[in-house]
């Protein structure tokens, strides 16, 4: 409320600027799911994590003790506190190993969901402005790429591409685009119908600066909703594909990866799968959380009074 | 007096539906409208629902095209070639003064937005004097120009709109029920500022509304549309005093009026609007009319006479 | 007696900015047979307070009264399923926006007699005979067809009619209706305030309007409320209301239709409806009246006697001057 002082002496017309920020009120209506506010602190703490991940880190991810074999963690009987989270079957620590993985686990995320979101957005803003012709083909195309298991079709295509992380990225950014050209499509249809639209159009704007500049603003609040979203699912299917054998290849400490090379070991030593499982889990169920609260403060129709 | 606007039998058709094997309805949304605006000059257009006004809106500020008849702005014969240099002859206010500006723009881009499309030799900083040199024309303060338009009243935000038609000094502002979304003490501010300001820019208005009492107030002539034709055109005098098109006489005895119970016998229209998809043969107003004869459901009256109606058998 | 007692009635939203009070010691009182017209413009709290009274309102309101009852039952201590027989059997509401009003799954003869199943005890040839009725009084031709039809196939002002025949369709002794006409085209709108009326003669029931249109309060009403951002500014009948305002406020917006305007310029209230951040001291309409000094700037002002319009006001516009 940074503009309070500026309404005391002012007359009535003015004092519409005394209301919240529009920050600050998106922040209220977020605060008050409070799975989002955790999910939020969660994701924070998961970012510092990947951020600093030298500096935290014990011990070179890919660094082998040999000597130290599939050492169990702290709390158990032979545990070590040089390795508070046990050792893999090659001697390398869990917990270093888990830390340089959530640095992986980010860049999944971040490039998968703005691959994905370029491609979707500028392809959902031609579908919606598009005559009806054009429009149906992509959206057909679209329809296609939906229907098809989104593992399968990210397996297809790193098999034509080859298994490496990048490939695996773009093969999911590619699997996730329908969602946003969906999303755009509908924001962009409804926001057309709009005055401010025809009265942009009446001042003689051309095709371009309609859709980039008058109606994209308009349309981002969902798109951001399912960014957050898709940032989860980017995640978890780099995991699954890790765990194939199709995505990031050993040595690298990638979650899902590291599921993969420690399958045999399951039985006799329950952590090595058991961490990165767990890392999995909750960066994903936080980063879910926190798409939920964006949707309830982002989304007007849910907004009450 | 010079002539700003001039339309001739203007009609706009769309085809509706119309899957695989269904052929394509079309709805005669506007048939048969012919005007003209002086500058200066108030020409309001009045109706209910359904009767074509908003096409005719969008006719005239050049988002579609005519598909029968001929518009001329400003002398000049408009087509899809040359809009672009006539936009800056025609600008629209909408109703909707929340619908109608941009929620993601400041004030000041608002305003600037038609001279940065069709000015653009014009330096950031002439734009910049141009928008508040308007805004205080339009009575918006100057600290106005970096807020967003959430942070405005109804009748602020209707002022903003004004503002950005102005913006290219046009001749022709088509007001689409301009105050119509207002509370009726600003309803009065904003139609003072139209005024005011047709007074002093010499504006030729084309004021589309509902409101009797508005229309009386603020225009020349009046044109009353019904299913997508005008039915009866004339001086405001004429028109309010002497309606002669039967529904003219029963959109005025409809109107509410402030006179406490003045036991009226009010006119009763019977039935609703027919489906503009299946407009009746004859008179589109016979079905509703309480003096329709045989003739009426035959034969489609046209405009005639000195102060036309479409009647056959007109009043007064 | 007096159907429906409404004393001293707030009700406060908890927003992002703190508490907004948007109805501020509103009375009503409404006798059996009576036409009462609530006028106010957009913030005047004139649909809140009838909402906060049918317990409508979500749960970030807070509502307080001294009293508020209902054919002598008591409405604040209802729980929610006693308050449920009361309304929508002899209390029932239509609103602005009938289209939306109707639920487009349903058939309309199916939501009239889920109405009837609820509320009256009634078999089901009984219901189908008295939805027809129903349909024939409200005055729509065809009834037993119409009855099949879903929402979507008619239109604004047969749903209209619909939902007036839904809010009779138990016989309620009051009837609120919120900007029942704002929606329609004036042709239409003479029907459906036709309507209203002739139903209220017939029926006897009493009838609160709420609406910001002075024409359908002077065609309609017997007694006016004026209220002004959340409170109630002046209450007369609706012939002296407009022939003597006593509250600046209603004086002011009489002289500001443009049917009374005698030259081109119409006389206009400054400035806007003090909003949640911008609630003045003393009297709410100061900023914007010009007969106001510094008294009425921070003393609230005393509600006036009946014969002054029960007017809000610290110098009520004395019955001498005509606001013509």
């Amino acid at each position: 409320m940074a503009d309070v002082s500026s309404s005391t002496n002012t007359t009535p017309t003015d004092a519409a600027m005394a209301r919240p920020g529009r920050f600050k009120e998106f922040w209220r209506y977020f605060r008050e799911n409070r799975g989002a506010v955790i999910g939020f602190y969660v994701f924070i703490f998961f970012l510092l994590v990947a951020i600093f991940a030298p500096i935290l880190a014990p011990f070179e991810p890919s660094t082998q003790n040999r000597d130290f074999t599939l050492i169990p963690p702290v709390w158990q009987d032979g545990g070590d506190w040089t390795f508070p989270l046990g050792t893999d079957p090659l001697g390398r620590d869990m917990l270093s190993r888990l830390i340089h993985g959530a640095r992986y686990s980010f860049l999944v995320g971040t490039v998968v969901v703005i691959l994905a979101a370029t491609g979707g957005i500028l392809t959902g803003l031609i579908a919606g402005f598009a005559p009806k012709w054009l429009d149906t083909i992509i959206m057909r195309i679209m329809d296609i790429i939906l229907s098809i298991p989104s593992l399968l079709l990210a397996l297809v295509l790193v098999a034509i591409l080859g298994p490496s992380l990048l490939n695996a990225m773009i093969a999911i950014a590619i699997v996730l685009q329908p969602h946003y050209v969906r999303l755009t499509r509908a924001a962009v249809m409804t926001e057309l119908t709009k005055d401010y639209v025809v009265s942009a159009r009446v001042a003689g704007a051309k095709l371009p600066r309609l859709m980039f500049v008058t109606v994209l603003p308009n349309c981002l609040a969902p798109i951001i909703v399912q960014a957050a979203l898709s940032f989860s699912n980017a995640i978890l299917d780099v995991a699954a594909l890790g765990f194939l054998g199709m995505g990031a290849q050993p040595p690298t400490p990638e979650w899902g990866t590291m599921l993969a090379e420690a399958r045999e070991f399951i039985l006799r030593a329950w952590w090595v799968v058991t961490f990165p499982g767990l890392a999995i889990l909750m960066t994903v169920l936080a980063i879910n959380l926190m798409g939920d609260g964006l949707r309830d403060a982002l989304d007007p129709k849910l907004k009450r009074s | 007096m010079n002539t700003v606007v001039t339309a001739d039998h203007l009609a706009r058709h769309y085809e509706v539906g119309g899957g695989l094997f269904s052929k394509p309805g079309v709805v005669k949304a506007l048939s048969e409208a012919s005007f003209s605006v002086e500058a200066g000059k108030t020409l309001a257009v009045v109706g209910e629902s359904g009767c074509g006004k908003s096409t005719l809106a969008r006719l005239v500020t050049l988002i579609e095209e005519p598909t029968a008849g001929t518009l001329k702005i400003d002398g000049v014969e408009a087509t899809p070639d040359n809009w672009d240099k006539l936009r800056d002859t025609v600008q629209i206010v909408f109703q909707d003064p929340y619908g109608s500006l941009n929620l993601r723009h400041r004030v000041g881009a608002i305003l600037e937005e038609p001279l940065k499309i069709n000015r653009p030799q014009m330096s950031a900083k002439e734009r910049q004097e141009k928008a508040r040199e308007m805004m205080a024309l339009v009575g918006l303060r100057s600290e106005h120009y970096d807020r967003f338009p959430h942070m405005f009243s109804g009748g602020q935000r209707q002022r903003i709109a004004i503002a950005r038609a102005l913006m290219l000094e046009p001749k022709l502002l088509v007001l689409d029920e301009p105050v119509s979304a207002l509370d009726l003490s600003i309803q009065s501010q904003v139609l003072n500022l139209l005024l005011d300001l047709q007074e002093r820019l010499d504006l030729a208005y084309l004021f589309i509304s509902h409101d009797l009492s508005v229309v009386r107030h603020v225009a020349d002539d009046v044109v009353v549309m019904y299913l997508g034709r005008p039915v009866e055109f004339g001086s405001k005098e004429e028109v309010f005093a002497n309606p002669r098109h039967p529904y003219t006489k029963a959109l005025l005895s409809a109107t509410p009026s402030t006179e406490p119970h003045p036991d009226k016998a009010r006119i009763k229209l019977e039935g609703e609007l027919p489906s503009p998809l299946a407009i009746p043969d004859g008179c589109p107003f016979a079905p509703r009319c309480w003096k329709a004869q045989d003739k009426c459901r035959a034969e489609r009256p046209e405009l005639m006479g000195d102060h036309p109606a479409a009647c056959w058998f007109p009043e007064g | 007696m007096t159907l429906l007692n409404i004393k001293n009635l707030s009700v406060e939203f908890e927003t992002a900015g703190g508490a907004f009070r948007a109805v501020d010691g509103v009375d009503i009182a409404v006798d059996e047979n009576d036409i009462l017209a609530i006028v106010g413009e957009s913030g005047s709290g004139k649909s809140v307070s009838m909402l906060a009274m049918m317990g409508l309102l979500p749960w970030t309101a807070t509502i307080t009264a001294d009293e508020m009852s209902f054919d002598g039952i008591d409405l604040r201590d209802l729980s929610a399923k006693q308050r449920r027989k009361v309304i929508g059997r002899d209390m029932s509401m239509i609103f602005q926006e009938p289209m939306s009003s109707l639920n487009p799954c349903f058939t309309v003869g199916f939501q009239i007699k889920e109405t009837l199943r609820i509320h009256m005890d009634m078999d089901r040839a009984q219901r189908q005979k008295r939805a027809v009725e129903l349909l024939e009084l409200v005055g729509i031709p065809d009834p037993e067809r119409r009855l099949k039809a879903f929402p979507h196939q008619m239109s604004g002002g047969m749903s209209q009619r619909v939902m007036i025949a839904m809010a009779l369709a138990c016989k309620p002794r009051l009837l609120i209706a919120d900007e029942p006409t704002t929606a329609l085209d004036v042709t239409i709108q003479a029907q459906i305030l036709d309507l209203l009326t002739d139903l209220q003669k017939e029926t006897g029931m009493a009838l609160i309007l709420i609406t910001h249109d002075m024409g359908v309060v002077a065609e309609t009403a017997q007694r006016v409320q004026v209220q002004y951002a959340g409170q109630k500014v002046e209450e007369q009948p609706v012939r002296d209301l407009f022939a003597h305002p006593h509250h600046p406020y209603t004086a002011a917006l009489l002289d500001a239709l443009p049917e009374r305007a005698t030259e081109r310029h119409l006389p206009t209230i400054p400035g806007v409806v003090p909003g949640q951040y911008d609630r003045p001291q003393g009297c709410l309409f100061s900023p914007r009246c010009k007969f106001a000094d510094d008294k009425c700037r921070a003393v609230s002002p005393p509600v006036q006697p009946r014969d002054l319009g029960l007017a809000r006001c610290h110098y009520p516009v004395n019955a001498k001057e005509d606001a013509v």
